[in-house]
């Protein structure tokens, strides 16, 4: 099957900030892909070398099968991108903004499935009213009812949660993950990793223009971190040496990590053996953070 | 290829730039012809009794075709112009870049809304002259050639200073320092064989100039240098215009990065 994003080779520099320094990646049909890394990774210019709004130095990229630089109307009629600053045409309401963005595709009459799009955004009450009227959550839901009008098999989200309450995250990832359950593949760059752990099940870490890490969210989970054992020690009380070579300790808190819960016994025992008193016991769950954040130091080193 | 032209995005942008200055057409069509009302009634009392030009003809008759092509001229090239830098400035430009658009498409849209709107305060102005002076339509196809040339030169060159500001100043800039004085420099108040020598031939080389001249040939069936020549040199500018232009678009200068 054609992969939805196909990018070979992608580089691109700005004087001397190199943005992309050769960026191969696939993203599956269906699949919900989450792109993550630091400001300045390179995941805006990424994108919008995707979109044709940026031409890479070298390399190419094909959406659907479509090069985005030779066929370019095949890529962007299979292309939806909701950009990350919030911008609107303040001339118009939301349904004009909806029927001109409409036909820059090519789509006439598109009333019905604009109106279905508002009524999933929670944006109907709102559909005659100027863009200038609207609070910037409701300018948000708008681009991205801007980015489904010509129902494009992929659709990419540049930070769309960023700076947005809570109720329209929810309301946003509820449609989103219906839009991908129905085929669509989506593309996420988010910086609430909770959100990319959640929502994604395959993802690339980006750092300065490289991907650094690429794997499903459930590998990255395994391999990377591990769970581990968080306790404090009661007053005078020394950890054996052959645990507290494994551990970590900071500020009293000693991280003791482990693979298998099954180990969880086997440690406690241990440290009863040894006669520590444990107070404050918590199991740690690795999470996408912790990932992120060893990936990044290890690149870094 | 005619589908490719007129079913895809091209439609689109075109009836949104139109709707763009219409929904504010009292400072986009309104606010144009009130000015050159102004001009008229100034210079036409100033200057009424005391100049004639071409033998007989009286200033305010003459004076009123160079004030419609001024008005063409200079709202043709506004239009284009302060449409692109409000995109760009506030971002929206991306909607339009996003969609499967090609830059012909993009390039016709932006310049025949120019043309539309100058055509549009052109015919204001000469609706409110005719209470100032009898209109004569000497040659009616010259008028309509030489409003449609002078549009498209102005809004090809709208779209070029559109694209290349990044600032609001700097579009002034491009306005107050070359617009304005090729406009005004151009025979617009005065026929150019009122003046000395040396400017008038300093005049031979604004292309404003061939196309006021060839425009009011239209009305009085008079002027300074022959229709086809005048023709020639608009229409040359045009091309020249619209290559360099179309140029910067399939380059994707300032837009794509």
């Amino acid at each position: 099957m054609t992969p939805a994003i196909r990018i070979h080779q992608v580089a691109k520099r700005y004087g001397a900030l190199q943005a992309l320094a050769g960026i191969d990646l696939e993203v599956v049909q269906g699949e919900f892909f989450g792109l993550l890394g630091p400001n300045g990774a390179g995941k805006t210019t990424l994108i919008s070398s995707l979109a044709g709004l940026v031409r890479p130095d070298s390399g190419s990229l094909e959406v659907m099968g479509f090069d985005v630089q030779r066929d370019y109307r095949d890529a962007r009629q299979n292309l939806g991108v909701v950009p990350q600053e919030i911008v609107f045409d303040p001339f118009f309401s939301v349904r004009e903004t909806l029927k001109f963005q409409s036909g820059y595709f090519g789509i006439r009459n598109n009333d019905a499935w604009i109106d279905e799009i508002l009524a999933n955004l929670d944006l109907t009450a709102k559909a005659n009213a100027n863009m200038r009227a609207l609070s910037g959550g409701m300018k948000r839901r708008v681009m991205v009812a801007q980015a489904l009008v010509h129902r494009p098999p992929v659709i990419v989200l540049d930070e769309p949660t960023a700076g947005v309450d809570v109720e329209l995250r929810q309301t946003l990832w509820a449609f989103i993950r219906r839009l991908n359950q129905d085929g669509h593949t989506i593309v996420l760059t988010t910086h609430y990793l909770e959100e990319a752990e959640s929502l994604c099940s395959r993802i690339a870490m980006l750092k300065a223009g490289r991907v650094v890490a690429l794997d499903s969210t459930a590998n990255l989970l395994k391999t990377q971190a591990s769970h581990a054992l968080r306790f404090r020690l009661a007053e005078g009380d020394v950890l054996p040496p052959d645990l507290q070579a494994k551990a970590t300790q900071s500020g009293g808190l000693w991280v003791l990590p482990f693979v298998d819960y099954s180990e969880i016994g086997v440690l406690v025992d241990a440290l009863s053996a040894a006669g520590c008193k444990l107070m404050d016991l918590e199991i740690g769950k690795p999470d996408l953070e912790d990932v992120f954040l060893d990936v990044m130091r290890e690149r870094a080193a | 290829m005619i589908d490719r032209l007129f079913g895809g995005g091209f439609a689109t942008l075109f009836y949104k730039e139109l709707l763009r200055f219409w929904k504010v057409s009292f400072q986009t069509v309104a606010a144009p012809v009130l000015t050159a009302m102004l001009y008229l009634l100034i210079f036409s009392h100033v200057l009424e009794e005391r100049v004639q030009v071409y033998g007989t003809l009286a200033y305010t008759a003459f004076l009123v075709p160079g004030l419609v092509m001024m008005s063409i001229l200079q709202n043709a090239f506004s239009n284009s112009s302060s449409s692109l830098i409000q995109s760009k400035v506030t971002g929206n430009i991306i909607f339009v870049l996003l969609p499967p658009i090609s830059y012909r498409e993009f390039y016709a849209a932006y310049v025949l809304a120019a043309i539309v709107r100058s055509v549009m305060v052109g015919v204001g102005v000469l609706a409110v002259t005719t209470f100032f002076t009898a209109l004569h339509f000497a040659h009616p196809l010259w008028i309509l050639t030489f409003a449609l040339i002078g549009g498209g030169v102005m809004g090809s060159l709208g779209v070029v200073a559109g694209i290349w500001a990044d600032k609001f100043d700097q579009l002034a800039a491009f306005q107050n320092f070359l617009i304005m004085p090729l406009t005004f420099l151009s025979g617009v108040f005065y026929s150019i064989h009122s003046l000395p020598a040396f400017w008038q031939g300093v005049s031979h080389f604004n292309p404003v100039f061939y196309m006021i001249d060839g425009f009011r040939y239209g009305f009085f069936g008079v002027s300074d240098v022959s229709p086809w020549h005048s023709f020639a040199v608009a229409f040359f500018s045009l091309l020249v215009l619209a290559a360099l232009t179309l140029n910067f678009l399939r380059r994707g200068y300032k837009l794509r990065g």
